[in-house]
């Protein structure tokens, strides 16, 4: 008994011991601490049920202790035949109420819930993102704005932002634990959540459905600016031009190079030759490859790797040039790499020149610099 | 050791000889739970169907190439099939093994009969239309669940003779007549399988 | 006959024919217990290598590829071949004995249903040996198991085909065993729990492994024969397969964890020395939990978009499911109050499921919240919640179970110092590894991740979550050590812990028929019924008479092994035809097997009533 107690009660204690050190996990990318709606809205959910399940527990519990300091056979004891109970329907009759009761305080406001998160009637008035998921990165088309970009997805802060996801290959999930909860990224049929963030700064989001060997790599940012700053970037965006950037020698070689590799046939440099116009959300727009428009405003190299100066930015994103198999494995780049034979000297140029496509102030990398 | 089996071999049957023993009642209760199974297996392929019925990808659809002679031809056979197992069972409760085997062996040509229909049929519809299982998920859904259930005939028809061969030359016994028994009830199972096919697949699928 | 001769010394050769060919199910349950043991073991291994790489971040222990090789097959292993055929094992080995039956309504296929487990497990592994195991998750989803390159999925399809039905065969096998079979006497609500559960798990394999069947079906004429079920271009549809495969995958949840509840109602009756507390509602609860068990598959699915009325329904539901395991936990709580407990290595066990399950059970309402869930799902919080359930109720089960029966199966106790250390050693291992996953996952660390990267505050639960595996690897060693050194321990009495039920009635191990005269019940709790108001035996039930016993056959064997060699052929006809030799020559191999055993009548053979009464009073001496 004393063995069991004690051994449970070191276990408590380690236990919390080391939640309280770990927190609640890093800001903007763990669910504990909200900062979206639909982040919100799962949360209280997550505590009343939480709640109500502790209550249940600590019951059992007492129970449990009760009968084992109680009834447990002593050393020495002798053996007896007790009384051969059978049941007693009070009892029974009031652990079968109970938990009806609770499972009704939990049922309903899930359903209400339910109805209100799924609830998509006033889309219309709101902005509309059509987010294509893709082995390994993500792709998002502006509604009505002429406007594409990979990887970073910005909104404006306190405004309802409607996502509509569409998978070009397998099977993903898109989740943002900060503002929202997840929803499948099926290749049958659009799924329609929206997102709302209070406060600016750059969120985590994750790929949550296994979707090959990279999907523990498949990170995405949501970007969320003040509205204006979401103006600005999108005109930013529409009017970039990367043929109109001043680029040194070395730049310019290296555009040369990412011209002559066929680099251009999966992955776009500015929107100036797509056609947004018509009616979003056509999978068959979406390029093969992630849209570099905006690649030095990046906070990460392939959703993943960190930097932390300009030199480091640099070289990273040289690396996954020259060997992107070793960041991402499976990824669908390696096997045009291989087949142009790019050189470790190219590789450096080819990222010098798309470090220097930066249509806009309004930047994740920025932003998390200021982090 | 006593190695006399004589007790499955009574000169005069009893009244059910196919629940007679334990082994037979065992082999009665076990079919019926198998077919339980095979409910649940068909009933999955039918909701598979009714998902993907309208999905032909531009191809053949169930209105444009179904024809409801044959079909109708198709279940009368397997339909007539039915009632002539249960003949041969009552046969084999008046301990009339020859009268039996006739029942059974007419059960078995109607089940041939069918087959011969289904294979035209589908031999129709590749060569005629060019549609097969894998014109479009209508396709693959639609010979899936026909399919199967033609794949359980021919089962059902190779069980039957290996049963008739099996047993030509030995008469009914306590332990012969539960094998009987259990085919008859696979048969039945197949006949009701059909009967659903015939009216969620064809009826509804001419219809639209 | 070979099952008098094993009685005997003799050389290992006799002793290998004797377990290929028996049909005897207190042997299956041995050879059930022996393949899903090492295949927990190869499970347990992976699930240590999923740690290892786990350690610390952007960890290089293994690739990518590798790890979800080792996540689908842990998965895979653990419920289709550690899981399931343990359960089946203690199955054989305890029901038909309580309910006093001489064995199951179907020896052959029993046979039959271990060896199809077997060589399907044999053909999923083998798949490590030959460029790459399964990939896709336990669940292989449609449209990333399309896109799956080489060999995997396809050697997942058919090594699960023929391990699956080899589970059917042995699910309608109990229920027709359990319908004809009882002693005279046994009424069903007489039943010991046990035989209950193993008759609702039963069902419950009857109706959902047909799902799984036709699911692996289509995506097996999916990617070898072109068919468009899951192909979105031709019209078809992956949420289907998710539909189906749910529709198996939670009553499987509830496959795993019934028999269990049964192991710990006779646990807890037993070592309290009281009778179980609210039988009937106990009963009752198993069946509604059972049919609930069907009715709830997409809560699995809640983020896939189904609407909120389909999500509504589901979440109700669900939390609904959490009144009869209230219901059951309470009746074990109240079974011991009042009682006598003795706590031992098989009653640790099953003390120790009691929080362990409450904190699954708790979680699984909150997963079944669904707006809650969607943050939940898919995540490192859910990796936790199964594990509270499927380990803590599963696992420490089947821990409790072998200690409780050991005696009975193989005639030796386990040694309850060894037992008390595997105990706590798995426990606070157990613990330690799962409870700080809640929090990972809601911290933003989604399950199947290959790696978590630097900096995003996921380390130091990682790390204890790793430690927490080795612990269990330690507790674990401790029950295989326990079971060496028992080996050569205590004989076992036929009666070692004062218990209740039918099975105790004889000798440790049973004899091949298992009872001379069929008992006559007179209640539930027969034995105990007859310790306290008769002298302590069991009234018989028949006349004493010759006993008709089944022969013993290599035709499963045999058969089992066309199908694992037409596996083969499935698996690679699409690289060349020439597989097609296989995939037809091991069918027909395996249907000859079946018209053999078809043409060839076998009546069985009886024991002479002189022999069983030579028996009989060996015993009463």
């Amino acid at each position: 008994m004393k063995g069991w107690m004690g051994k449970l009660r070191t276990f408590i204690i380690l236990g919390s011991l080391a939640f309280i050190l770990s927190g609640c996990g890093r800001d903007n990318l763990t669910a504990l601490v909200p900062k979206g709606y639909g982040a919100q809205v799962s949360m209280d959910l997550i505590i009343l049920t939480t709640v109500v399940m502790t209550f249940v527990f600590i019951v059992v519990m007492i129970i449990f202790i009760l009968v084992l300091l109680k009834f447990r056979k002593k050393k020495g004891d002798k053996v007896i035949n007790p009384e051969q109970t059978e049941g007693n329907k009070l009892l029974e009759t009031v652990w079968t109420i109970i938990p009806i009761i609770l499972v009704v305080i939990m049922a309903v406001p899930t359903v209400y819930a339910t109805f209100h998160l799924a609830d998509d009637s006033d889309k219309d008035d709101h902005i509309n993102i059509h987010v294509f998921g893709n082995q390994y990165w993500w792709h998002y088309e502006y509604e009505g704005e002429d406007v594409s970009a990979s990887q970073d997805m910005y909104i404006p802060k306190g405004e309802k932002v409607y996502i509509h996801l569409l998978t070009k290959d397998v099977l993903h999930s898109f989740w943002v634990p900060s503002l929202s909860g997840k929803l499948d990224v099926n290749p049958e049929n659009v799924n329609t959540m929206y997102m709302e963030a209070d406060e600016t700064g750059v969120y985590f989001g994750k790929c949550a459905e296994l979707c090959g060997p990279s999907h523990s790599l498949m990170d995405f940012k949501v970007v969320v600016v003040e509205p204006e700053e979401y103006e600005q970037w999108l005109d930013d965006m529409r009017d970039f031009d990367a043929d109109e950037v001043e680029l040194d020698a070395v730049a310019q070689e290296g555009k040369e190079l990412f011209e002559a590799n066929n680099c251009l046939s999966c992955h776009a440099t500015d929107l100036q030759d797509s056609n947004f116009s018509q009616e979003g959300g056509e999978a068959d727009r979406v390029p093969i490859g992630p849209d570099l428009t905006n690649m030095a405003d990046r906070s990460r190299i392939a959703g993943v790797v960190p930097f932390d100066n300009e030199d480091e930015q640099k070289e990273e994103l040289a690396k996954w040039i020259k060997d992107p198999e070793s960041i991402k494995p499976g990824n669908k780049m390696t096997d045009a790499v291989e087949a142009q034979g790019i050189t470790d000297e190219e590789a450096e140029k080819i990222a010098e020149y798309l470090l220097q496509l930066n249509p806009s102030e309004v930047s994740a990398k920025e932003m998390e610099v200021k982090n | 050791m006593a190695q006399d089996h004589s007790n499955l071999f009574p000169d005069t049957l009893p009244a059910e000889p196919d629940k007679a023993t334990l082994e037979g009642k065992n082999k009665f209760f076990g079919l019926w739970f198998f077919l339980g199974g095979e409910t649940v297996l068909f009933a999955s392929l039918f909701g598979v169907y009714l998902a993907l019925k309208n999905s032909t990808a531009g191809g053949p659809s169930s209105t444009e190439i179904f024809g409801l002679g044959l079909v109708f031809l198709m279940t009368m056979l397997l339909l007539t099939s039915s009632l002539t197992s249960v003949y041969a069972m009552y046969h084999m409760r008046n301990g009339d093994y020859k009268k039996m085997v006739l029942w059974l062996a007419i059960t078995g040509l109607l089940g041939i009969g069918f087959l011969v229909g289904e294979v035209y049929e589908f031999a129709h519809y590749i060569t005629e239309y060019g549609f097969s299982f894998q014109s479009s998920a209508f396709g693959s859904a639609f010979f899936a669940l026909v399919g199967f259930h033609g794949g359980h005939v021919v089962f059902g028809i190779c069980w039957l003779i290996t049963l008739l061969v099996r047993n030509a030359k030995r008469g009914l016994n306590l332990y012969n007549a539960p094998k009987f028994n259990t085919f008859s009830l696979y048969w039945h199972f197949i006949d009701v399988v059909w009967v659903f096919i015939f009216t969620v697949v064809y009826l509804m699928g001419k219809v639209g | 006959m070979s099952s008098i001769a094993a009685t005997n010394k003799r050389g290992f050769g006799a002793f290998l024919w004797d377990y290929l060919t028996t049909v005897d199910h207190k042997k299956i349950a041995h050879l059930y217990l022996a393949g899903g043991g090492f295949f927990f073991l190869l499970g347990g291994l992976e699930a240590l290598i999923i740690r290892i790489q786990l350690i610390r971040p952007e960890n290089d222990f293994i690739t990518a590829g590798f790890y979800n090789e080792m996540i689908t097959m842990h998965g895979t292993t653990m419920i289709f071949l550690a899981g399931m055929p343990i359960l089946v094992g203690l199955m054989n080995a305890a029901m038909p004995l309580q309910i006093g039956a001489r064995d199951v309504a179907f020896p052959f296929l029993n046979a039959l249903s271990f060896w199809l487990f077997f060589f399907g497990g044999l053909l999923l592994n083998v798949s490590f040996l030959t460029g790459g195991a399964p990939d896709s998750g336990w669940t292989s989803y449609a449209s990333l198991a399309m896109a799956s390159e080489g060999h995997g999925v396809d050697y997942y399809i058919a090594g699960l085909q023929i391990a699956g039905a080899g589970t059917l065969m042995g699910g309608i096998n109990f229920i027709a065993t359990i319908v004809t079979m009882r002693a005279p006497g046994m009424t069903y609500m007489r039943m010991p729990l046990f035989s209950w559960a193993t008759f609702i798990t039963s069902v419950l394999i009857l109706f959902a492994f047909p799902p799984l069947t036709i699911n692996l079906f289509l995506l097996m004429f999916d990617r070898m024969f072109d068919t468009a079920f899951f192909n979105v271009a031709l019209g078809g549809n992956t949420i289907i397969y998710q539909h189906l495969f749910w529709i198996f995958g939670h009553p499987e949840v509830y496959i795993l964890i019934l028999p269990l509840f049964g192991v710990f109602s006779e646990v807890f009756s037993t070592f309290s020395r009281k009778r179980l507390f609210g039988y009937t509602a106990m009963v009752f609860a198993t069946m509604l939990i059972a049919f609930l068990g069907f009715m709830v598959w997409a809560h699995h699915m809640f983020t896939v978009g189904l609407g909120p009325v389909a999500n509504s329904i589901f979440a109700v539901g669900t939390m609904a499911i959490a009144v009869p395991t209230g219901i059951k936990i309470f009746n074990w709580l109240l079974t011991m109050w009042g009682g006598q407990v003795t706590i031992n290595s098989a009653m640790l066990w099953a003390l120790g499921f009691i929080p362990t399950f409450t904190i699954g059970g708790m979680t699984g309402v909150m997963l079944g919240s669904s707006v809650a869930d969607y943050q939940y799902h898919d995540t490192y919080f859910v990796v936790a919640h199964f594990h509270y359930v499927i380990v803590g109720g599963t696992i420490f089960g089947i821990f409790a179970a072998l200690h409780y029966w050991w005696p009975k199966m193989f005639g030796r106790v386990l040694n309850e110092a060894l037992g008390k250390w595997t105990f706590w050693l798995f426990f606070i291992g157990f613990h330690l590894t799962f409870f700080i996953q809640h929090f990972l996952g809601l911290m933003g660390m989604p399950r199947r991740y290959w790696v978590f990267l630097n900096d995003q505050g996921l380390e130091a639960g990682n790390l204890i979550s790793t430690i927490g595996a080795f612990f269990m690897t330690a507790g674990t060693i401790f029950f295989l050590v326990n079971v060496i050194v028992s080996a050569r321990g205590e004989q076992a009495a036929a009666d070692p812990w004062d218990a209740r039920t039918l099975e105790w009635t004889i000798s440790s191990p049973p004899p091949y028929y298992n009872f001379e005269q069929l008992p006559l019940v007179r209640g539930l709790d027969p034995l105990w019924i007859e310790k306290t108001e008769g002298d302590g035996t069991m009234p018989p039930g028949e006349p004493l008479d010759d006993v008709h016993m089944p022969n013993g056959s290599i035709i499963p064997f045999l058969m089992s092994v066309g199908f694992f060699i037409s596996g083969f052929g499935f698996i690679y006809q699409t690289d060349s035809s020439i597989w097609y030799l296989a995939l037809y020559g091991g069918l027909a191999f395996s249907i000859s097997c079946m018209i053999v055993r078809s043409l060839k009548d076998d009546y069985g053979y009886y024991i002479p009533k002189e022999e069983l009464e030579k028996a009989l009073k060996g015993e009463a001496k």
